[in-house]
C-alpha cells in the first residue's frame, strides 16, 4: 500500500492488508504510549487526506501546533462544545459550492470531527445529538480515556465506577457510572456506530473502511488507554487494550441498520481484575487491603452486559 | 429599487438578500426571529440560492458560521443579547479564523432580571471580540450597513466578521419606508465573494485556528487582528463612498446633527439617537445651540473623527443605554479615553438610561442638557446619572405591594 493512497479501494480482510508506514507524521506532542494516538493512526490510513479534521478542546488540540501538524489533509480547532457544529458548517458549504457548482467534485472533503471523551460524552453531547438529527454527513472519532485526560484526569462523564482520578482520590474512586455513548448514538437512529480499539487494528481498519463507504452521521467510539491518566508503564498500553477487550470490559461490536452485532466475543473471557490489576487508577481495588466487593461488583456488571449479548 | 414600509428585521433581511449570502446558519430568539423566518422563506421559495440551517444553539450557530465562511462561502447569521451571550466563547474565537461573515445582533437587554426590550449591554460584551461593529438608527440604515458591512469583512486587508447592530423592537419591529435597492445595483457596489487562499480544498490542505504555545507567537496574531480592525477604518470610508456614489446615501463612522455652532451635544448610539434629535430640534427652536453626535462605528473606534466632531464644544451629554457594573457606562469610557490629552476638548456629562427598553423622554434630554451647561460653566465633572424618576419608582413600589399581598394571601411569611 502506498503512502497517503485510500486504502478504501481494496477491501481490508487480513492484516496483511494493513499498511506497513502510517499517513501520519510522527514526532507529535502525545504522550509516549498514547493509546488514542494509536487509534488515530491506524484510522488516518484508512481515512486518508480528503479530510478535514474539525477538533475540539482535548489532548489533541496540540497535535497541530503552530507551525506544524502531523495531518497531510485539513484541520480546524473549533472549541470545546462546538466540533459538530464546525463540521455542519463546512459539509453545508462544500455541498453548497457542488450544487452551485462553484467546486469540482475531487475538491470535496469529508468532514471528520475528532474529540476526547470530555467533548463526547459531556460538552459536546448536544451539539452531536442536534447534528444526528439534522443528518449530518459526518464521521465523529472519539478516543475514550475516561478522563479530562489533558487537564490531568480529572473525571469525566466517560470515567468507569471506581477508577481513581484527580477528583475522586478516596478509597472507592469514582462512584458514578461511565455513560453508554454507544447506546445514546444508536438512539439517534444514525447509519452507523462502532466501539474499536488501537490493539485491534484489523477491527478497527475494517470498520473504518465501512464507516468511510457509507454517508450519513456515523460514531467511531475507541477505547483509549493512557499511561498518564490510568497509570501505567507506556509500553503497556496494547497489553492492556488486549486485556480490555479479553476481559469484556470494552465490548467491540457496531450498530448498522438498526441492529447491534458484536464483532469479538471473548471467551472464555478473562476475569476483570487482570485488567483492573495492571493500572494504577485501580491500585486501591487491591492495597492496601484487597477490595473483594468493588472488584466483584464490577465484574457483576461485565458478566451482566454479557448475558444480556448472548441472550 | 423599490419604495416599501417595513421592518428594521425585514431591513436586514433584505440586506442578507442583496448581499445573495449563500448560507445562513440560525437559531431562533426574540427579537430575531422575523430575520431567520424571512430568509428561511426566501430560500425555501427559491427567491435566494442557497441555504438556511439551523442549529441547536448560537454557540454551535457561531461555529458554524465561521466554519462556512472558512469554506469560502458568503454566510449570513444573526442573533440577539442572551443568544450572543450565549455564542460569546465563538464570538472572541472566530475573528481569528480570518474568515468574513456578517452577523446582525438585534440588540435586547441581558438578564438578570430576563427581559426583551433593548439596550447595548449585550452587544458592547463583543466589543473586545475582533468583530468589526456598526450601530444602526433606521430601517434603511440597516438593510444599507448590511451591504457595507460585507464589504468592510470581504476588504482583502481586513478579512475579520462583521457585527451590524439594530435595536429590538423600536427599530425590529417598527416599519418605516425604505429604498430597497435593485439586484443590478447591490451588485455593482458588491462583487461576488473569493475567499482567496482561505478556503477547504482537497487539494490544498489547510490547517485553520492552530494552536500556540508561548506569548510570543500568540501576541504576533492578536496584534496582527487588532491591526486588521484597526485598517478596517480605511475599509469603511471606502465602502461608504463607494457606497453614496451608487446609491446616493451618506453614512459617515460619525453623524454629527446640528454640530456646527453648537456649544452642546448629545453624544449616543443607535436608534434612541432619533429622541434626542427631537430634543435638539426643540431647543433650537428655542434658540439653545444643541446638537447631536452619534457613532456609527464603535470598532473600530473612529477616534479621528470624534474628536474632529467635539473639537470646541463646551459639554458633552453620553447617554449610555448600558450599564457596566461598578463604573457606570461604556461609551463615557471610551470617549473619556480618546479625548484625554487633546486640546480644546468638551467636559463629559455621563448619563445611564433606556435601559431594557425605557423611554428617554424629551423632559430629560433637556435636563441633560441643562446641567451639561452648568457643568460646563462652573468646569465641574458631575457623577454619572442613572435616569430614573419618581413616578416611575412608585409603579415598582405598587409592584411590590402585589407581591407582598400575594404572598400573604398565599399563607406564606415574609420573614
Amino acid at each position: 500500500m502506498n503512502r497517503g493512497k485510500v486504502m478504501s479501494e481494496a477491501i481490508i480482510k487480513h492484516l496483511k492488508d494493513l499498511p506497513l508506514t502510517h499517513l501520519m507524521g510522527a514526532g507529535t506532542s502525545m504522550c509516549a504510549g498514547c493509546g488514542g494516538l494509536q487509534a488515530l493512526h491506524e484510522t488516518y490510513d484508512v481515512l486518508g487526506q480528503k479530510t478535514v479534521i474539525v477538533n475540539a478542546a482535548g489532548c489533541m488540540t496540540l497535535l497541530a501546533n503552530y507551525p506544524y501538524t502531523p495531518f497531510r489533509g485539513s484541520w480546524l480547532y473549533t472549541s470545546m462544545a462546538s466540533a459538530p457544529a464546525g463540521a455542519q458548517g463546512i459539509r453545508d458549504a462544500l455541498d453548497i459550492l457542488l450544487e452551485k457548482k462553484r467546486l469540482p467534485a475531487e475538491e470535496d472533503l469529508a468532514a471528520v470531527v475528532l474529540t476526547g471523551d470530555g467533548s463526547a460524552y459531556g460538552m459536546g453531547l448536544s451539539a452531536t445529538s442536534a447534528a444526528i438529527e439534522r443528518r449530518l454527513d459526518f464521521l465523529y472519532i472519539c478516543y475514550d480515556n475516561e478522563g479530562y485526560g489533558n487537564t490531568g484526569q480529572q473525571t469525566s462523564a466517560a470515567t468507569p465506577h471506581g477508577a481513581r482520578t484527580a477528583t475522586h482520590t478516596g478509597i472507592a474512586g469514582f462512584g458514578g457510572e461511565k455513560k453508554d455513548l454507544f447506546a445514546i448514538w444508536a438512539a439517534h437512529r444514525p447509519t452507523y456506530v462502532a466501539t474499536v480499539i488501537g490493539s485491534e487494528p484489523l477491527d478497527l481498519a475494517r470498520k473504518i473502511q465501512y464507516a468511510a463507504s457509507i454517508k450519513g452521521p456515523r460514531l467511531i467510539l475507541a477505547l483509549a488507554p493512557c499511561p498518564t491518566g490510568w497509570d501505567y508503564d507506556p509500553m503497556d498500553s496494547v497489553d492492556i487494550g488486549h486485556l480490555a477487550v479479553k476481559t469484556g470490559v470494552w465490548p467491540l461490536k457496531e450498530y448498522r441498520d438498526g441492529k447491534v452485532t458484536h464483532t469479538r466475543m471473548p471467551h472464555p473471557r478473562a476475569p476483570v481484575e487482570e485488567y483492573l490489576a495492571r493500572q494504577g487508577r485501580f491500585a486501591h481495588l487491591f492495597n492496601p487491603v484487597r477490595n473483594e466487593p468493588l472488584i466483584a461488583e464490577i465484574q457483576a456488571r461485565v458478566n451482566d452486559y454479557w448475558c444480556a449479548v448472548v441472550s | 429599487m423599490t419604495r416599501a414600509l417595513i421592518t428594521g428585521n425585514a431591513a436586514a433581511a433584505w440586506g442578507a438578500r442583496l448581499a445573495e449570502v449563500d448560507y445562513v446558519p440560525a437559531f431562533p430568539i426574540t427579537p430575531q426571529t422575523e430575520i431567520i423566518e424571512t430568509l428561511a422563506g426566501w430560500y425555501a421559495r427559491g427567491e435566494m440560492q442557497g441555504r438556511l440551517t439551523l442549529l441547536e444553539s448560537e454557540h454551535s450557530m457561531m461555529t458554524a458560521a465561521a466554519a462556512a465562511a472558512a469554506t469560502g462561502l458568503r454566510v449570513f447569521t444573526a442573533t440577539s443579547s442572551q443568544g450572543l451571550l450565549y455564542a460569546m466563547e465563538m464570538i472572541f474565537a472566530v475573528p481569528g479564523w480570518r474568515a468574513p461573515f456578517v452577523l446582525v445582533n438585534v440588540s435586547r437587554a441581558v438578564a438578570t432580571p430576563i427581559t426583551l426590550e433593548p439596550d447595548h449591554t449585550d452587544v458592547l460584551a463583543a466589543r473586545d471580540s475582533g468583530f468589526v461593529q456598526i450601530h444602526c438608527a433606521s430601517a434603511q440604515e440597516l438593510l444599507d450597513s448590511v451591504l457595507i458591512a460585507y464589504r468592510i469583512a470581504e476588504h482583502p486587508s481586513v478579512r475579520v466578521p462583521v457585527l451590524v447592530n439594530e435595536d429590538g423592537f423600536y427599530l425590529s419591529f417598527t416599519r418605516e419606508p425604505v429604498d430597497i435597492p435593485s439586484i443590478e445595483s447591490a451588485r455593482r457596489f458588491l462583487p461576488a465573494f473569493t475567499s482567496q487562499d482561505v478556503a477547504f480544498r482537497a487539494s490544498k490542505p489547510v490547517s485553520q485556528s492552530v494552536a500556540v504555545l508561548g506569548g510570543s507567537p500568540y501576541s504576533y496574531f492578536r496584534y496582527e487582528l487588532h491591526l486588521a480592525v484597526t485598517h478596517a477604518l480605511v475599509a469603511y470610508n471606502e465602502a461608504v463612498e463607494a457606497f453614496s456614489a451608487e446609491f446616493g446615501r451618506h453614512y459617515p463612522s460619525v453623524e454629527s446633527y446640528c454640530c456646527d455652532d453648537a456649544e452642546v451635544v448629545y453624544f449616543m448610539i443607535g436608534s434612541f439617537a432619533a429622541k434626542a434629535r427631537q430634543a435638539v430640534d426643540y431647543l433650537r427652536a428655542r434658540g439653545e445651540r444643541v446638537g447631536l453626535v452619534r457613532p456609527r462605528l464603535l470598532r473600530p473606534y473612529p477616534a479621528d473623527a470624534v474628536r474632529a466632531a467635539l473639537r470646541g464644544k463646551r459639554a458633552v451629554a453620553v447617554m449610555d443605554q448600558n450599564l457596566s457594573m461598578g463604573f457606570g457606562g461604556v461609551l463615557y469610557a471610551e470617549l473619556a479615553g480618546i479625548l484625554h490629552g487633546h486640546g480644546d476638548m468638551p467636559l463629559l456629562c455621563g448619563y445611564v438610561g433606556g435601559l431594557g427598553g425605557r423611554d428617554i423622554s424629551l423632559e430629560e434630554f433637556i435636563g441633560m442638557a441643562g446641567e451639561a451647561r452648568i457643568a460646563a460653566a462652573s468646569g465641574t465633572v458631575p457623577k454619572t446619572r442613572l435616569l430614573y424618576t419618581g413616578g416611575e419608582l412608585r409603579e415598582v413600589r405598587k409592584l411590590q405591594a402585589i407581591a407582598m399581598a400575594e404572598r400573604n394571601e398565599s399563607g406564606q411569611s415574609h420573614e
